[in-house]
């Protein structure tokens, strides 16, 4: 037992420096060539950090392209999903006020064309994308109070639609909108 | 919908042409031979600081009591560096430290390989803790599952023997010859593909639209790695890997869902390559695989298929259920990493299992109660080595002769400790979820810090899944959750606690000491009469003692959580 | 004993057992299984229960009648599990009390004793007062008092009492056939019998006892299998526990009878209830075979048996040799030969002499010989013979006589040496025959193998049995037989110590092995044996060795007690599969019946659309009574073995058994519940 224990106590601090210093280390040195020095790719707008990249941000307002709903309201020093069961009550009806909201502020597109994701909360609370879909039923929305073309707006979002090779299209939003800023 | 498919197959298919190399190469580590024996000037330093004599054998109960020991310190240790936290240096956020109730309930989830989080990454721990302790815990609790195996892997392979190896060399070799290096490239990759793996806190920047948001970081990469490859799952941030630094994208994804199958499916051929029973180890292998298929088929199905209540709001679901999912993930992958994370004991999550369908909610339930397809780092074959010891019993009558395990008798004192353990998961999981449903039918006001009342988020049936994922998940050392669970409060850590470490230890003692029994037994040889282990008939044996065994147990609960759910939906 | 072999039940069983299931409820004697003891303890709380419901007016607890039917089905699984038990035990039961009537206390006629010396007095005295040591008188007519060697005498006994062949055996002091059985009746002669037993510990009393089942203890397999069994039935008290919060919370009330009725339809009642049944059978089995099996255990480590050593002689091969041909040496004419080999023979009373008269056709008799000195057969000279006219003739086997005859000088002739190896490699065995130092031929003696004796060794090879014959013959002949009768192996030339030595070789592989002895020095061997079976005619030391005993002497009787192991073994396994895939169709007819009240979604868990939830828990508390008794006669006969290899048989009783085990309740209670909802 105390032969054990000693050897434990001296095993435990040779593991902390391999696994909690040496190796931590190895990673840092070797994230360091990565974009930010390894410490997330942020977007820049004129020389300003206007966010990062892969952290979903909120966009409420009606000219930019929604994000979808998230449990943190996008406050990224969190991060959580509603966790609300699919047969809840409460949660069937913030759905359907979602939808009715979205409905307010898209009046030209039917029910049956809302994706179900832009009224369902991500996993993360921090989802930066979107569908293809979700991006296209905005473009009335955005078209007439920006005062653009749909056409263009549609060409916008094909060309900010990242096909993978297995993965499902997306489109980052925070990317959709700064380029949608840049559109004139 | 057929991309989604497609893709599940081929990081399946990856994970196995990549575990069945390893397999080989895990065989090579355990029998001291092969290339990682390169290995040996660091580990012979290793042993030198801490004095330990690697040449010494230990029968199974000094094997035991030498990793009990060193899971004890860790224990210790995880608890007063979570607790004082607060006061340790490299605290870029700033965050406090744990009450004693919640450093309890995390030193022991991670000391045990479950990772449960009642708290989050983000607030909860600091940049120290999360190294120096989770991350640490994360490596040497997966060492010591395949430690325990490879002790059991040691009894099968020997005639007759009371020593099962040395738990100290078993261990440093699962960590430097295994853990580390395949840590390594994992967390590299990681890191080109966008999860910081920097020391800087968190951001604060101003958004396109103009709001401010800080952004949590740190060095994630290197837990992300681990946190898969030692099928721990507890993750950096709290949403673990739906959160996009710690699962960037779908090629991340992949990496992270591959990483987390490797060791334990490597750890199956790695018992036909050690054992000379290559045979046995496809039928276990197969017997796994029909497992994950059962609960993975109708959990893809269902998510692809979306919610029937979201449906009748008239709304379309082109990418299925994604309340709780990610966009870059969709539905289909995210099914797919549900039932693999619950399968394999990781725990490590892509999306809300709170808000998945039902039928998935009890796939993901029958996971984490078998516990065994593929199962977590080494302990997901000594959970199924029990089965084994079962099945072995019954059919060895039905052909008969009186039970036998590889050459060795099975008789009352065997059966005695798998009788044991088959009912502490049973006693654990619904005793404790009896209790707390009874908190929250009968004493839903009392006077706790979070009375009974607030701990369910989801009302009726779902709500009764919460408490039973939760058990279920502690006892399986699983670490996955219905995370709308109240948890951080003092009743959910203290018995989460308590189910995590009797879930942990007694399943690895009770298979090393079988193994370790039956190996000091005197050895039969095989005969045309003897019950082959490595046939089809048996595997197939073997999955009906899992089947009925947990079907049976958990048939009502599950009855009144999620079947009732799934057939109230379909009737509204 | 072989009587009523053909059925299975007989009404004074019945009746006795119908008793016996009565009186075995006594919770003390319930408390040995475990699982029926919780029934029991289940069916107390429903007799307060009806009680309950009968003197109050609350309905909270269902109807009276309800709960009366719940009561009463819960008490009849009770009954048929005892029942099981009992008449298991019936057939030993009877056994016992004949046998006892046979124990009755007899004359024995005591050889007084004065100090070492005996005198020729006789006193007449109980048997029960007999020691060990003490010598007693048995004429004809006499019943021998108690278990003892002959020391004096030969006489024919009728051992029917016991074995119960109605033919006579003979008994005759010295030699392997020397014991007699207290009990059992001399026919003829005069023998004088010294006491090797206490009172009391008697042959008779022993087996009594045993079949009986007095001090039946459970053995190991039954021991892991009865804490598995525990264990079940401890998982299915934790679902039903925790139940109670899980519906409360539903906001379900489950009334104590329903809770009641779910725990004893998901606990293993019924290999619970059939487990001791099948013990108790397989003891009987053996019994039925006319083996006595010292305890379970030695029966159960039958089926284990890999290795099977078998004497040659009455088990593979009919009786003895026989002489088949003569084979003269060049130059000697046949007559002589065949003269020569018949009077070598006259005073050999062997199957093998006289056989050799037989085949030569030459009537002799001893008496019409002139001065003939015969040479009976000793250890040292390893020859018999005559020396009669001046001639001295011998016969045995090749190197002794060729010895005799080199050392006179004589030489062996090519011929007869070719012959010699020929008969060898053809299974026989050839004597030599010498006159005057001088080889003058060889006759063949041959062995015949028993009819069908291959086709049972074929059988145990494919059940994975090694087969061992053991014989006296050179390794040729051996081998030569060895390959005809089909074992797979052979110990030639054997010595009582090669047997012992094999046994000890194969045990160190971790084999188990079985063997059959008769004789004094057989008694280690059998000892040593992980089942020896002693054959009732054997010695006394033979049969204290061994652990089990023939009394009909058979020696292929091994190749029934390795089944007879198997079967016992496959029916326990069998029984608990199918026992536990029962549950299956029984949660599908309650878990819906107790909720669909308060969660109508659940409805679609009821997939036998069983009439209500009251009929549907009645009907699976009902199914998981009466299959106890349907499934006595299965216990009782045991579930057939076949040698298919383990992985095809485990197949068969698999989809048999557990696929079987899901089905037939499905439709069992679905039956029940419709003939209940008729009257309802």
């Amino acid at each position: 037992m105390k032969r054990n224990l000693f050897i434990s106590l001296r095993l435990t601090l040779v593991m902390l420096v391999l696994l909690a210093v040496i190796y931590p280390l190895i990673i840092a040195a070797a994230g360091y060539f990565t974009s930010n020095k390894g410490n997330g790719k942020q977007v820049i707008v004129n020389g300003k950090v206007v966010g990062y990249e892969l952290i979903g941000q909120r966009f409420t307002d009606d000219k930019y392209f929604q994000g979808r709903p998230s449990a943190v309201d996008y406050h990224a020093d969190g991060s959580a999903g509603s966790n609300k069961g699919p047969s809840n009550p409460d949660y069937l009806k913030t759905v359907s006020e979602r939808i009715d909201s979205f409905i307010v502020h898209n009046k030209t597109i039917e029910r049956k064309d809302i994706p179900a994701e832009l009224v369902t909360a991500s996993g993360s609370g921090l989802d930066p994308h979107i569908s293809p879909s979700s991006a296209f039923v905005q473009v009335p929305r955005i078209a007439s109070v920006r005062n653009l073309s749909e056409e263009k707006l549609k060409q916008l979002i094909q060309a900010h639609t990242e096909h993978g090779l297995l993965s499902p299209e997306k489109i980052n939003v925070l990317q959709l909108n700064i380029a949608l800023d840049d559109l004139k | 919908m057929n991309e989604q498919i497609t893709g599940i197959i081929l990081i399946f298919l990856s994970a196995i042409l990549l575990a069945y190399p390893l397999g080989k190469y895990f065989a090579g580590v355990f029998s001291g031979t092969g290339i990682s024996s390169i290995m040996l000037p660091l580990e012979g330093l290793i042993y030198k600081i801490s004095g330990i004599d690697p040449a010494k054998e230990m029968d199974w109960k000094s094997f035991l009591k030498a990793m009990l020991t060193i899971n004890m310190l860790w224990f210790i240790y995880a608890f007063f560096m979570l607790i004082f936290q607060g006061y340790l240096p490299f605290n870029p956020d700033g965050n406090a430290g744990q009450s004693p109730d919640l450093a309890f309930n995390t030193a022991i989830s991670f000391l045990v390989n479950c990772d449960l989080q009642h708290y989050s990454g983000e607030s909860g721990v600091t940049y120290l803790t999360q190294i120096f302790v989770l991350c640490f815990l994360q490596f040497v609790s997966a060492a010591t599952g395949i430690a325990a195996l490879v002790a059991v892997f040691k009894a099968l392979k020997e005639k007759t023997t009371s020593t099962l190896g040395n738990f100290w060399v078993l261990f440093t070799r699962a960590i430097t010859r295994i853990l580390l290096p395949i840590s390594i490239i994992t967390a590299i990759l990681l890191a080109y593909n966008g999860t910081p793996s920097g020391f800087e806190g968190k951001d604060t920047i101003t958004t396109l639209q103009g709001d401010s948001v800080s952004v949590s970081r740190g060095p994630v990469a290197a837990m992300v790695a681990i946190k898969h490859l030692g099928t721990n799952g507890g993750g950096w941030f709290g949403t673990n890997s739906a959160h996009p630094f710690e699962n960037p994208n779908y090629f991340t994804a992949a990496i992270e869902l591959i990483a987390q199958m490797i060791i334990p499916i490597a750890m199956i051929f790695a018992l036909g390559f050690y054992l000379g029973k290559r045979k046995l180890s496809m039928v276990i292998f197969g017997v796994m695989t029909t497992g994950l298929l059962l609960l993975l088929i109708p959990t893809i199905v269902s998510e692809l298929n979306g919610n029937p209540a979201i449906e009748k709001l008239g709304i379309a679901q082109p990418s299925g259920a994604m309340e709780g999912k990610e966009v870059r993930f969709g539905s289909g992958l995210s099914a797919y990493w549900s039932i693999v994370t619950t399968i394999i004991s990781t725990g490590s999550v892509n999306s809300m299992h709170d808000s998945s369908m039902p039928l998935s909610g009890l796939m993901q339930l029958l996971g984490m109660m078998v516990n065994a397809f593929y199962g977590g780092c080494g302990v997901g074959i000594l959970n199924y080595f029990i089965y084994i010891i079962i099945a072995v019993f019954i059919s060895g009558l039905m052909v008969g002769r009186t039970p036998e395990f590889m050459g060795h008798k099975v008789e009352a004192r065997e059966i005695k400790i798998v009788a044991l353990v088959t009912l502490l998961s049973s006693i654990l999981i619904k005793g404790f979820t009896a209790y707390a449903a009874f908190l929250v039918t009968h004493d839903p006001d009392n006077g706790w810090v979070v009375p009974p009342s607030l701990w369910l988020n989801n009302p009726g049936a779902h709500g009764f899944t919460e408490i039973l994922y939760e058990f279920t998940s502690a006892n399986a050392n699983n670490g996955s959750g219905f995370e709308g669970l109240g948890d951080n409060n003092f009743f959910w850590n203290i018995t989460t606690g308590i189910s995590l470490l009797l879930g942990r230890f007694l399943p690895i003692i009770a298979p090393v000491a079988i193994a370790g029994l039956l190996a000091k037994k005197k050895y039969i040889p095989e005969s045309p009469g003897t019950l082959r282990v490595d046939s089809v008939t048996f595997g197939a044996m073997t999955f009906g003692i899992i089947l009925i065994i947990n079907a049976l147990s958990f048939f009502p609960a599950l009855a009144l959580g999620p079947l009732t759910e799934y057939f109230s939906l379909d009737l509204k | 004993m072989k009587s009523n072999q053909t059925r299975i039940f007989n009404k004074s069983h019945l009746k006795w057992a119908m008793k016996q299931s009565l009186v075995k409820l006594n919770p003390a004697t319930m408390m040995r299984n475990p699982v029926m003891f919780t029934v029991q303890i289940g069916t107390l709380i429903m007799f307060f229960v009806v009680v309950y419901t009968f003197l109050s007016d609350h309905h909270d607890q269902g109807s009276v009648w309800y709960n009366l039917s719940v009561f009463l089905i819960l008490f009849a699984t009770l009954l048929f599990a005892n029942f099981a038990e009992a008449i298991a035990e019936a057939r030993g039961k009877a056994q016992a009390d004949t046998l006892r009537k046979t124990r009755k206390d007899t004359t024995a006629k005591k050889v007084v004793a004065i100090g070492e010396i005996y005198a020729d007095e006789i006193k007449e005295m109980p048997s029960s007062l007999l020691q060990i040591g003490d010598r007693f008188i048995c004429v004809a007519g006499d019943i021998i008092p108690m278990d003892g060697e002959i020391i004096k005498g030969i006489a024919t006994i009728d051992e029917s009492a016991i074995t119960g062949e109605s033919a006579p055996v003979i008994r005759e002091s010295g030699g392997d056939k020397s014991s007699v059985t207290g009990g059992t009746k001399v026919l003829s002669d005069r023998i004088v019998v010294q006491v090797t037993t206490e009172p009391g510990q008697t042959f008779l009393d022993k087996m009594i006892a045993l079949v009986e089942g007095a001090n039946r203890q459970k053995t190991p397999n039954e021991i892991a299998l009865t804490i598995l069994l525990a264990a079940f039935t401890l998982l299915f008290l934790i679902v039903c526990v925790t139940l109670k919060p899980f519906a409360d919370y539903a906001q379900t009330p489950i009334t104590i009878a329903a809770f009641i009725s779910l725990f004893v339809c998901l606990i293993p009642t019924t290999i619970g209830g059939l487990l001791s049944a099948i013990g108790i059978a397989g003891m009987d089995r053996a019994l039925r075979a006319n083996i006595i099996a010292k305890s379970g255990k030695a029966v159960e480590t039958a089926g284990d048996v890999d290795v099977l050593l078998l004497d040659k002689t009455g088990t593979i091969t009919i009786g003895n040799r026989k002489a088949t041909k003569f084979h003269p040496a060049p130059g000697v004419s046949i007559s002589t030969l065949v003269n020569a080999a018949a009077l070598s023979s006259v005073a050999d009373d062997t199957p093998e002499g006289k056989s050799i008269i037989e085949l030569s056709g030459i009537s002799l008799s001893a008496t019409e010989l002139k001065d003939p000195v015969f040479i009976s057969f000793t250890a040292q000279t390893r020859t018999s013979g005559i020396d009669i006219d001046g001639k001295r003739i011998r016969k045995g086997a090749f190197d002794t006589i060729c010895k005799l005859a080199q050392h006179a000088g004589n030489t062996v002739p090519d011929q007869t040496k070719k012959e010699v190896e020929e008969i060898a490699t053809n299974g026989g065995t050839p004597l030599l025959v010498s006159e005057n130092e001088k080889i003058i031929g060889v006759v063949e003696m041959q062995d015949i193998i028993k009819p069908g004796i291959r086709e049972r060794f074929q059988r145990l090879h494919r059940m994975g049995v090694k087969t061992v014959m053991v014989t006296g013959d050179n390794p040729l002949t051996a081998k030569y037989i060895a390959n005809a009768a089909g074992v797979d192996d052979f110990i030639a030339e054997a010595k009582p110590e090669d047997k012992m030595n094999y046994i000890r070789r194969e045990q160190a592989e971790g084999k188990l092995v079985a063997m059959m002895g008769d004789g004094t020095n057989d008694a280690p061997a059998l000892a040593q044996a992980d089942v020896g079976v002693a054959m009732n005619s054997g010695t006394q030391a033979a049969k204290e060795a061994g652990n089990m005993v023939d009394l009909d002497n058979d020696p292929t009787k091994l190749i029934e007690i390795v089944e007879i192991g198997k079967q016992l073994l496959i029916t326990r396994g069998t029984l608990t599969t199918f026992s536990i895939a029962n549950d299956v169709a029984k949660y599908f007819a309650i878990v819906p019946a107790l909720f669909i009240s308060s969660i109508p979604a659940l409805q679609a868990l009821n997939i036998m659309k069983l009439e209500s939830p009251a009929s549907a828990i009645l009907s699976a508390v009902i199914f998981n009574a009466i299959i106890i008794p349907l499934l006595i006669p299965l216990a009782l006969k045991g579930v057939q073995y076949k040698p298919i290899g383990a992985s095809a048989l485990l197949r068969r009783n698999l989809l048999l058994f557990g696929m079987g085990g899901v089905i037939v309740p499905f439709i069992g209670i679905k039956l029940i519940d419709m003939l209940l909802s008729v009257i309802m």
